[in-house]
């Protein structure tokens, strides 16, 4: 295993996710990681100094729309498919501090 | 017995030759005998495909024309939005969702008389190439149900190849219409970027995604892509041309035109069975009068690892959504922290953590410019080199996917191995071109295979002139 990424690196990922991983999952997917950054390296060898990063194939900026008023979704439509609601809005857990 | 295709089958309801209905039922007795073998879908909406067509069969009664795709039954991929029916991704992580609103491309379905039968399988999220990464289980190949579909769109291809629909929609980011249609023996197209609208299919690299349809016929295709194409103030990345006039050339033969066949994509890694129907295609086309010449595009070997960096950057940014708040699942847990880590954790498979961490990874600071900044310019360089092709041949050649269908779990374990079933369909994506897909015969084990067409931006008049001509060839 060549070690292009660590145990500590994946774990860092993962945080930075939100997403938790077990002993076994942290192993496995460092290794899985590892062999498509190894797989990558192919473009460490390229000269690419000269060209602009293309981001997006249409290449558009500041698309704009009138400023109108239009149809909108249905706000008790939309938060039906919510894990949680209340009066008309999202209710989550408390967000700092301790549980109550 | 009358003909299945989608025109076919639309003029004969406007005329009043045959009833939605009864078209309907037809398609859902197939789908009753299959599809518990096949599990090309995750949902099957019988009740509201019979009310639709009865209201397509009440506005022919009443003298209305209820539009050219009349009483046509489509699949939709289970990544596109329908309102008030359930939209998985075949994740767990969006149990119980139902979208408030339809996909552009569902609702310009619709007014043109089509009728939904359900939603299709594919790998979570549209990661995956074999649609075997599905929350809900794998689909299996109509041809040889041992076998995958390909993916990540594997039930809209499977549900074409195996009847139940004569036409329905995928979703391709790097190769998910075109690599499923070729191994499942039917036509897959992925229109040039832009040309179709991308509101209300669920997000995954927002910079290569695009909806294309499937169909067992070249014309079906056509048709079908003219129906969802076109402008939509919606979607900002849709382009002012909107989608070219395909249909009315579909006759006009490859007499002059020039094709390439690509050196980098037809060598080392793709099977002899495949290459040599590849050869068979190119062959069809020169005794049809076209120019047929070898074409290098060097830097196409470079296209996977641009493309597994540039897709999983976007992917782990549009994927931060899926929080627990707004819609699906919610892991219950002391703090919104916790609930939230809890949540995506139990919510995602494998796959979807791998590319969320991959391409957080790619983003993060330090690695950033060592690889996204280098996939963009490669990107660049590839787009360089397209463009330079292009001055010298009309559309480029290639196999869709260099074997043909694999049995399932032959790859699982291995993500990298899976990766390169989409080394000849990536490219596309990253430059932001249109490419097709179009069954050309058998290789080993009777397993169909595609050959890959591609072209310049808005080239598809002569893409799928290329396209009619090789199905003609087949006859």
């Amino acid at each position: 295993m060549s070690e292009r990424i660590t145990t500590d690196d994946v774990a860092k990922v993962a945080k930075l996710a939100r997403l938790r991983l077990r002993p076994d999952e942290l192993t496995r997917f460092t290794e899985q990681l590892d062999a498509v950054l190894d797989h990558a390296e192919d473009l460490q060898t390229l000269d690419l100094d000269d060209l602009e990063p293309l981001a997006h194939p249409a290449e558009l900026s500041n698309v704009l729309r009138a400023d109108r008023v239009g149809a909108l979704l249905d706000r008790d439509e939309v938060l039906a498919s919510a894990p949680q609601a209340e009066n008309g809005r999202y209710r989550v857990p408390p967000v700092l501090g301790e549980a109550p | 017995m009358t003909a299945g295709d989608a025109i076919s089958i639309a003029a004969s309801v406007r005329s009043g030759e045959r009833s939605a209905t009864d078209v309907l039922e037809e398609h859902l007795a197939r789908i009753a005998e299959r599809e518990p073998e096949l599990h090309a879908f995750n949902l099957l909406t019988e009740e509201h495909a019979r009310a639709a067509a009865t209201a397509v069969d009440e506005r022919v009664a009443s003298g209305d024309d209820p539009g050219p795709l009349a009483g046509v039954p489509v699949a939709i991929k289970d990544n596109i939005c329908t309102r008030g029916v359930a939209t998985t991704c075949s994740s767990r992580i969006l149990e119980g969702w139902k979208p408030p609103y339809d996909a552009t491309v569902v609702e310009r379905l619709a007014a043109a008389g089509a009728v939904m039968v359900g939603k299709t399988n594919l790998d979570e999220f549209a990661m995956g190439s074999s649609t075997e990464n599905s929350a809900f289980g794998p689909t299996r190949n109509p041809v040889d149900p041992t076998r995958v579909p390909g993916g990540s769109s594997g039930g809209s291809a499977a549900a074409v190849a195996a009847g139940f629909a004569p036409v329905s929609l995928g979703s391709d980011t790097g190769g998910s219409i075109r690599q499923p249609a070729a191994l499942c023996g039917v036509v897959g197209v992925k229109p040039t970027y832009g040309t179709v609208s991308r509101l209300g299919l669920v997000a995954f690299g927002s910079s290569l995604d695009q909806v294309g349809p499937f169909a067992a016929t070249v014309a079906d295709a056509a048709l079908v892509s003219e129906v969802i194409g076109g402008h939509d103030p919606g979607d900002s990345t849709s382009i002012a041309a909107g989608f070219p006039d395909v249909s009315s050339r579909l006759g006009d033969g490859v007499a002059g035109l020039r094709v390439g066949v690509v050196t980098e994509l037809t060598g080392e890694g793709t099977t002899p069975d495949v290459a040599a129907r590849v050869r068979a295609a190119a062959d069809a086309l020169a005794d049809a009068g076209a120019t047929v010449e070898e074409i290098s595009l060097p830097s196409v070997r470079y296209g996977l690892s641009a493309y597994y960096l540039v897709a999983t950057a976007e992917a782990s940014s549009n994927l931060a959504r899926y929080d627990g708040v707004r819609y699906g699942l919610r892991v219950e847990a002391p703090t919104t922290g916790e609930m939230m880590e809890l949540t995506r954790t139990e919510g995602f498979g494998d796959e979807v953590k791998r590319r969320i961490m991959l391409g957080t990874y790619a983003l993060s600071a330090g690695y950033y410019d060592a690889f996204y900044n280098k996939a963009l310019k490669v990107r660049r360089l590839l787009r360089n080199e397209f463009d330079a092709a292009y001055r010298s041949v009309d559309v480029l050649v290639s196999p869709t996917s260099p074997t043909t269908a694999f049995p399932l779990g032959a790859r699982s374990d291995d993500p990298m191995t899976m990766y390169l079933s989409d080394v000849c369909t990536i490219v596309s994506n990253l430059v932001g071109h249109p490419a097709m897909s179009v069954p050309y015969g058998e290789g080993d084990n009777d397993m169909p295979v595609g050959v890959q067409l591609m072209a310049p931006a808005l080239g598809e008049p002569t893409m799928f002139r290329v396209a009619a001509e090789l199905e003609r060839s087949l006859r």
